[in-house]
């Protein structure tokens, strides 16, 4: 048991398309196939919406990966939200190899709503990558942060 | 909310005679219809509106210093603005912060101890050494080399610039592989302790490299560096300066082609290099001093040059765009062709509004930071 504590488990946050990806993770319950409990899975209408922004912002509160998943580019739903999120998925990866950050803390998986075994399989895949680059180096230096200060979206933001 | 009065009262703010010569100057005033600094001061100064504060303008506000050069009271008014927001706070702010706020969380990333970056890849290495006395601050411009790819403001190329134009005078200077964000947006948008974490690191990076100066290309980091930086460890070992500076008191070393095409510019001031730190002459006497170019002045220069329309990442909106609309247009009424600007952010935010087609149609013009037009005009 002690050791088994002492074991680094890693939380990943898992950033879901409302359409595809999110009933894949449902299907996936109700087919009683199992995946780590090591992800937070956050629901979003589209992965276009998921902007680097936030997920710079998860690894900054101390998430030890992300994992951003959607639609196949044909099915989604608001047409062009896949390809925008690949292209935002890029810049992503150029800020974080600035940063000094492993790129594989962060993934990106188009995965339809019947693709169930896919995210059983991609989970599992990641829960295993991150557990062999380790903790995020900065869950311990972080300062405390209200969750105000993460709160998008003013009047000021939307009129862009 | 805890007043600084102490503090507040240097700023002059108590003398506000409500005249309101601030409003006729404030740029965010001319587009808003319902900002006024004059208003925010009273109101954010005597709590008599308590939502002012968290909702009000006190966010809005561009920090740029207009208002204070026509102030009969002589209010600090940025000063005053940044107390406020301090004391406010960063929880209470109302003004997001603009790209989905992935400018702060990287450099709030940036002021993590363990943090290693790759910030130098773009770097040759034979324009630079480790022994030198002179130090370049590159700030973030890798960062916004990928963020602002769509724009094409291609903020390296002010990093590669500026060395070149340093090599050519015969300096090879150092640069910091873990440098830190300078923290001016931190320390302008209410987060007074994550500007402090970020100014120790580096000021104990630039202290540990020994050199006597520091150059920033950016306007923000040498305010920040040179102004800020000393109100928290007192006096610095080393001395900063803008590349225009270092550029104007070395031009005897500088060799340019014989001939160059003619071509009439224009000067944008960045608030934080003219009315923040008074820095107007340099960087005209370096563009005048290059062959072919001469340069005009628009309606608004030197201390009454109009920002470019956003300040630390925070409120763009319609208001920052018709602030730059304005600006572009006022410039190709000079008949310029090409808009200098001494600051990366300016390129990066009248860049932006250029990518309006019928305004790029309109008005037409280049926009350039002044060191790759100086670097262009080199000798090989």
């Amino acid at each position: 048991m002690a050791e088994k504590k002492s074991k680094f488990e890693p939380r990943i946050v898992v950033f879901a398309c409302n359409w595809c990806s999110y009933p894949a993770a449902d299907s996936a319950g109700i087919n009683r196939m199992q995946y780590p409990a090591n992800i937070r899975i956050i629901r979003t209408m589209c992965m276009g919406r998921v902007n680097p922004a936030y997920v710079l912002k998860a690894l900054e509160m101390g998430a030890d990966g992300v994992l951003v998943s959607g639609c196949h580019f044909e099915d989604c739903h608001y047409s062009f939200g896949a390809r925008r999120a690949a292209e935002q998925f890029q810049k992503l990866q150029k800020i974080l190899k600035i940063l000094g950050l492993e790129q594989a803390r962060v993934r990106q998986e188009f995965i339809s709503a019947a693709e169930f075994p896919k995210f059983v399989k991609v989970v599992n895949e990641m829960v295993d990558q991150v557990r062999k680059i380790g903790p995020n180096p900065f869950k311990d230096g972080r300062t405390k942060i209200s969750p105000k200060q993460f709160v998008p979206g003013s009047v000021e933001e939307i009129t862009v | 909310m805890a007043l600084e009065l102490n503090l507040l009262k240097e700023t002059n703010a108590f003398y506000c005679l409500e005249c309101g010569k601030c409003t006729g100057v404030c740029p965010v005033a001319r587009y808003s219809g319902s900002f006024s600094p004059r208003r925010v001061l009273a109101r954010s100064l005597f709590d008599s509106h308590p939502g002012e504060n968290e909702s009000g303008g006190l966010w809005s506000c561009l920090t740029c210093g207009q208002c204070e050069e026509v102030c009969p009271s002589n209010i600090d008014y940025d000063r005053f603005i940044q107390l406020q927001r301090k004391a406010l706070g960063i929880e209470k702010r109302e003004g997001a912060c603009s790209h989905g706020g992935i400018i702060e969380s990287i450099s709030r990333l940036m002021s993590m101890e363990k943090i290693n970056q790759n910030r130098l890849d773009w770097l040759d290495r034979s324009m630079v050494s480790d022994k030198s006395d002179v130090l370049f601050f590159t700030g973030c411009l890798p960062y916004f080399e990928v963020l602002f790819e769509e724009i094409e403001a291609d903020p390296l190329n002010i990093a590669r610039s500026t060395l070149k134009i340093l090599n050519h005078m015969g300096v090879k200077p150092q640069v910091l592989a873990n440098e830190r964000c300078c923290g001016h947006d931190f320390f302008w948008n209410g987060d007074y302790a994550m500007f402090e974490k970020l100014a120790q690191t580096n000021l104990a990076l630039i202290e540990k490299s020994g050199v006597k100066t520091v150059i920033t290309a950016c306007p923000e980091c040498y305010r920040t560096i040179k102004k800020d930086y000393p109100s928290l460890n007192g006096k610095q070992s080393f001395a900063v300066l803008h590349i225009s500076e270092f550029i104007a008191k070395n031009s005897d070393k500088l060799k340019f082609h014989k001939e160059g095409i003619e071509q009439i510019i224009t000067f944008q001031d960045p608030c934080r290099l003219g009315r923040h730190m008074s820095v107007y002459d340099a960087p005209r006497e370096v563009l005048s001093g290059l062959p072919g170019m001469s340069l005009t002045e628009m309606a608004h220069h030197h201390r009454r040059a109009i920002c470019c329309g956003v300040s630390g990442w925070m409120n763009c909106s319609q208001i920052s765009k018709n602030i730059q609309a304005n600006r572009l247009r006022e410039a190709h009424r000079t008949g310029a062709e090409i808009l200098v600007t001494a600051c990366i952010k300016c390129k990066i935010h009248l860049m932006c509004a250029m990518r309006d087609q019928t305004l790029h149609d309109e008005v037409g013009l280049t926009i350039r930071d002044m060191t790759e037009v100086v670097a262009e005009h080199l000798e090989a």
